[in-house]
């Protein structure tokens, strides 16, 4: 075993030990005119092979920079793989990023190859081509629109797989030699952080990184061949490359790709995951429309519905974490696990999940409890690309919604006396592409990387948690605590809050900018023959501004409660009149607000927050998904909320 | 008027560098009149294989009736269309079907109790062999039959992407995808002249994007010959190879989209004439 063991330093090296072990079990699996096309682990390989035999044909040099821009299908998973077997360096991009956030991206890696998906990725790269000046071949999966193109550069992926496969007596000796010299200091992959501050970093991981940390986690929570996943999430995201290719390979389970975007949910269903990641807002917004169609449905549905989620919310996660329940509350628990949850659980696609991780942003307690009681063992788990995902997971039964759980195998934790997290581990990246002084900031030379994040390790139970990104606490005027993350967290829990953002840096008080959930709150404007013409009239619409009141109204409350917080109460709030929108740099691709750039933007609001106006009106510049701008203007009312009064606490005592 | 004349046989060159063939469709002194209202009145033009041709004019100027003669719904008092090097005798709609040609319509005419793939699966209708009854047993060849239709379909519902609603009864889909559900029941009896009536009617920019490149794709994918009515001037212009005018019946202008545009007629039926 322990020669064995040794040689599995590659990815490439996974794959060939998955083809001969486990040849004959399904590796990729993607619906396709409506059916579930499926490859096991010998095609797979077969699939890889032919490709890296492609890109050598194609004169591609060891260390060259393979850039990958597509949706989740199983042929960028090959071509990350192929690129690897050739000692290629494969870069995942985000594919709905725009000409111009590829153009930088393409530009400071120097991708040679460049895989796409379709006419729409390829007439994104040719609108930059003239500033990548180490571009040579672009490789794209679906020819459609394709046809008149010009060929010289631009190269259909089946066609450059038959040149592979008939060049094989050609090249195979070299794509061996050179799959051989891959070893565990190699890089795996470039990924390239989103940017919640400034321009993006290309985070450099070494098979060491991935390999290591992909043995520790899947043993961590027992995954074996057989686990299904369904990859939805970004491909240049860390956590799917982890979960679908570094935890894949090395345990050697099935990745399902979807359809298309749009049929998720659907092809969800269809494959029941039994290993499954998704961050916070997914399963907000599954809630969210759980609750608006029980809203709909019949009296003696929602009674039921009612009356078990009752039982659940009581024993259910008790339950899942095996401790002791009375026999009464179990028999009526199974009853509504026959009625309710069961069902419920079909629907939603989660029938199967044995191991579920969200991660990415706080959840919010009660949605969280909701999706235990009903028996989805969700965790949660805190990584940062930099630590190849993991640094603090959940173990089964330790599960709470206010922690981030124990430090993963074999990750060290310390916590500075600012508050901010560090982490010690087999995972920690190599360094940032051609970026030595941001490496050296984050990462000082024993190996401890700075999170960015405050937190501290909960005593009792010796579980992490986390307060805010360190640089966003700050002080009040008056040298409170300031915690928007915290705040804001408790106002995304009401179905009606899509996003808020809450300032009060160095002020005197707190104030906040909320954007409504389109579909909650037009699902109630629906029922209570509220009309409106567009997402701004339902935003200004003095109903709404009511109940989002009300909502802040019971968040000050909550706030209230903790010492430590209870200056971030809201004094006065707005509704926004736009979605912020990752096209207009207001979040990242991975829809995190960009605080400093939202303030900034909206400077005339966040001032008139502060002034005493009652309205205030104002344009804004917006970016339409094909580039072009245009503006919006509106009059914004502004109102006051209700705030409990802190000291008066403090006299009482 | 028996033989075709030499350069009507011969293809061209588009702008963008796209070789079209032959005459495909050509329509010779088409009249069509209802009592005393004269429809279209002495028109003649003809279409070429795997061009994008459009018929545009102001309202009522008689596109909808050309449209309808060309898919074989009305039949023209005087003139003769020559369809694949033969003049077409008078013919039932679902015998024009037949010969290859499918139609979208201005006002959506889908079944809407049925699903997407239902809608789709009629476009096949004429494709089908096996008899009504075998085909409700779904038995032997029936069943192998539907299956290979059924493929078909499902390229097509990828290649308008449209999977997300495959099973969706089409009344509840907004207006644009609709359309898009009508595009694809016409391209699924896989037609050599497609005719499309107004198919951006109604669309957002986005949506009218959207549709455009779909017209594109399906010319260049599949080599279908497309005419097309269209409103928006701007869509017609991007994507016709060659386009007619018409106005109270009559053709006014005819040839490339900037020949069009320059032509004197055509800016005063637009525009307007002013009086003086």
């Amino acid at each position: 075993m322990a020669t064995t063991q040794s040689a599995l330093d590659s990815i490439p090296a996974l794959l060939a030990r998955n083809a001969a072990s486990f040849g004959d079990k399904a590796a990729y699996r993607e619906k396709e005119y409506g059916i579930w096309q499926r490859w096991n682990w010998s095609d797979a390989a077969k699939e890889v092979e032919a490709l890296a035999l492609g890109f050598l044909n194609l004169g591609i040099h060891e260390g060259d920079f393979v850039a990958i821009i597509g949706r989740n299908r199983p042929h960028f998973y090959w071509a990350m793989v192929a690129a690897q077997s050739v000692g290629a360096i494969p870069v995942p991009l985000y594919n709905d990023a725009n000409a111009e956030e590829m153009a930088y991206v393409l530009g400071h890696c120097g991708a040679r190859f460049i895989v796409v998906d379709d006419q729409e990725q390829v007439d994104k790269v040719i609108e930059v081509q003239d500033q990548l000046h180490q571009f040579e071949h672009m490789i794209y999966l679906d020819p459609r629109g394709l046809r008149k193109y010009d060929h010289r550069r631009l190269h259909e992926f089946t066609h450059i797989q038959e040149q592979g496969r008939a060049a094989r007596d050609e090249f195979g000796p070299e794509l061996a030699a050179r799959t051989a010299r891959l070893n565990m200091e190699s890089t795996c992959v470039m990924l390239y952080t989103s940017g919640t501050t400034g321009k993006p970093k290309g985070v450099v991981l070494s098979n060491r990184n991935v390999i290591v940390t992909s043995k520790n986690s899947c043993d961590f929570d027992h995954l074996a061949p057989g686990e299904e996943v369904l990859a939805y999430l970004p491909m240049a995201w860390v956590g799917d490359f982890i979960f679908s290719i570094g935890q894949a390979y090395w345990s050697g389970f099935c990745v399902n790709c979807p359809e298309s975007a749009d049929t998720m949910m659907t092809d969800l269903r269809e494959i029941g995951p039994t290993y499954y990641f998704a961050p916070p807002r997914f399963f907000e917004g599954q809630l969210t429309s759980v609750m608006i169609r029980m809203e709909d449905a019949g009296k003696f549905k929602k009674r039921l519905f009612k009356k078990y989620m009752e039982v659940a919310k009581r024993v259910g996660p008790a339950i899942l974490d095996g401790k002791a329940v009375s026999f009464a509350d179990r028999l009526s628990y199974t009853l509504g696990n026959l009625f309710v949850y069961g069902p419920l659980k079909n629907t939603l696609g989660l029938s199967r999940v044995r191991v579920g991780y969200t991660a990415g942003e706080a959840i919010g307690p009660e949605l969280f409890e909701f999706y235990r009681s009903i028996g989805i063992n969700l965790k949660q788990l805190y990584g940062q690309t930099e630590a190849t995902v993991f640094i603090t997971q959940q173990p089964d039964g330790e599960v709470r919604a206010d922690t981030v759980g124990v430090p993963s195998p074999d990750v060290e934790i310390k916590i500075e006396d600012n508050g901010e997290i560090y982490y010690r581990s087999p995972g920690v990246f190599e360094e940032y592409y051609q970026n030595p002084e941001s490496t050296a900031d984050t990462k000082d030379p024993e190996g401890w990387v700075a999170t960015g994040d405050a937190g501290f390790i909960e005593k009792s139970s010796g579980h992490l948690r986390i307060i805010d990104r360190a640089k966003d606490v700050g002080k009040m005027s008056d040298g409170g605590m300031f915690a928007p993350k915290f705040v804001e967290n408790k106002l995304k829990f009401y179905p009606d809050i899509l996003e808020s953002v809450v300032f009060g840096a160095d002020r005197d008080r707190c104030v906040a900018f909320i954007n409504i959930d389109l579909t909650a709150v037009g699902n109630w404007a629906e029922r209570n023959n509220v009309a409106y013409g567009s997402y701004q009239e339902l935003a200004g619409h003095p109903e709404v501004y009511n109940t989002i009141q009300g909502h802040i109204e019971e968040v000050n409350k909550s706030v209230a409660c903790d010492e430590m917080l209870s200056g971030c109460q809201i004094h006065r709030f707005l509704i926004l009149h736009k979605e912020l929108d990752a096209d207009d740099g207001e979040m990242t691709r991975t829809r995190k607000v960009r605080r400093k750039i939202v303030g900034e933007k909206f400077a005339d609001l966040v001032d008139a927050l502060y002034g005493g106006k009652d309205e205030i009106y104002t344009e804004t510049e917006v970016t339409y998904e094909d580039g072009r701008k245009g503006s919006i203007s509106a009059t914004l009312e502004i109102r006051d909320v209700a705030v409990v009064p802190v000291n008066a606490k403090v006299a009482a005592e | 008027m028996n033989t075709m004349t030499d350069n009507t046989t011969v293809g061209y060159v588009t702008e963008d560098g796209r070789q079209i063939g032959g005459t495909m469709m050509e329509m010779k002194n088409i009249t069509l009149r209802f009592g005393g209202v004269v429809a279209i009145e002495n028109i003649s033009f003809d279409i070429h294989e795997g061009e994008i041709r459009a018929i545009i004019g102001p309202n009522g100027a008689g596109k909808s009736s050309m449209l309808n003669v060309i898919s074989g719904f009305y039949h023209p008092q005087d003139g003769e269309v020559w369809f694949n090097g033969a003049r077409r005798p008078t013919m039932k709609p679902y015998q024009v079907a037949a010969q290859g040609i499918a139609r979208t319509f201005q006002n959506i005419a889908l079944f809407k109790g049925m699903s997407t793939l239902d809608n789709i699966m009629t476009g096949r209708l004429t494709k089908m062999k096996s008899s009504m009854l075998s085909q409700a047993i779904w038995w032997g060849k029936a069943a192998r039959e539907e299956e290979e239709h059924r493929a078909k379909v499902e390229e097509i519902i990828d290649f308008l992407e449209i999977q997300a609603i495959r099973k969706t009864p089409v009344g509840r889909l907004p207006y644009g995808l609709q359309k898009r559900v009508e595009l694809a029941r016409a391209l699924a009896s896989e037609p050599k002249l497609l005719l499309l009536d107004e198919p951006m009617a109604g669309m957002n920019v986005e949506e009218k994007e959207d549709m455009s490149r779909f017209i594109l794709d399906v010319n260049d994918e599949f080599g279908t010959t497309i005419a097309l009515i269209e409103h928006d001037m701007g869509v017609v212009m991007d994507i016709s190879d060659r386009v007619v005018v018409m106005d109270y019946g009559k053709k006014i202008g005819d040839g490339t989209p900037a020949e069009v545009l320059a032509n004197k007629e055509v800016i005063d039926a637009y525009l307007g004439v002013s009086d003086d």
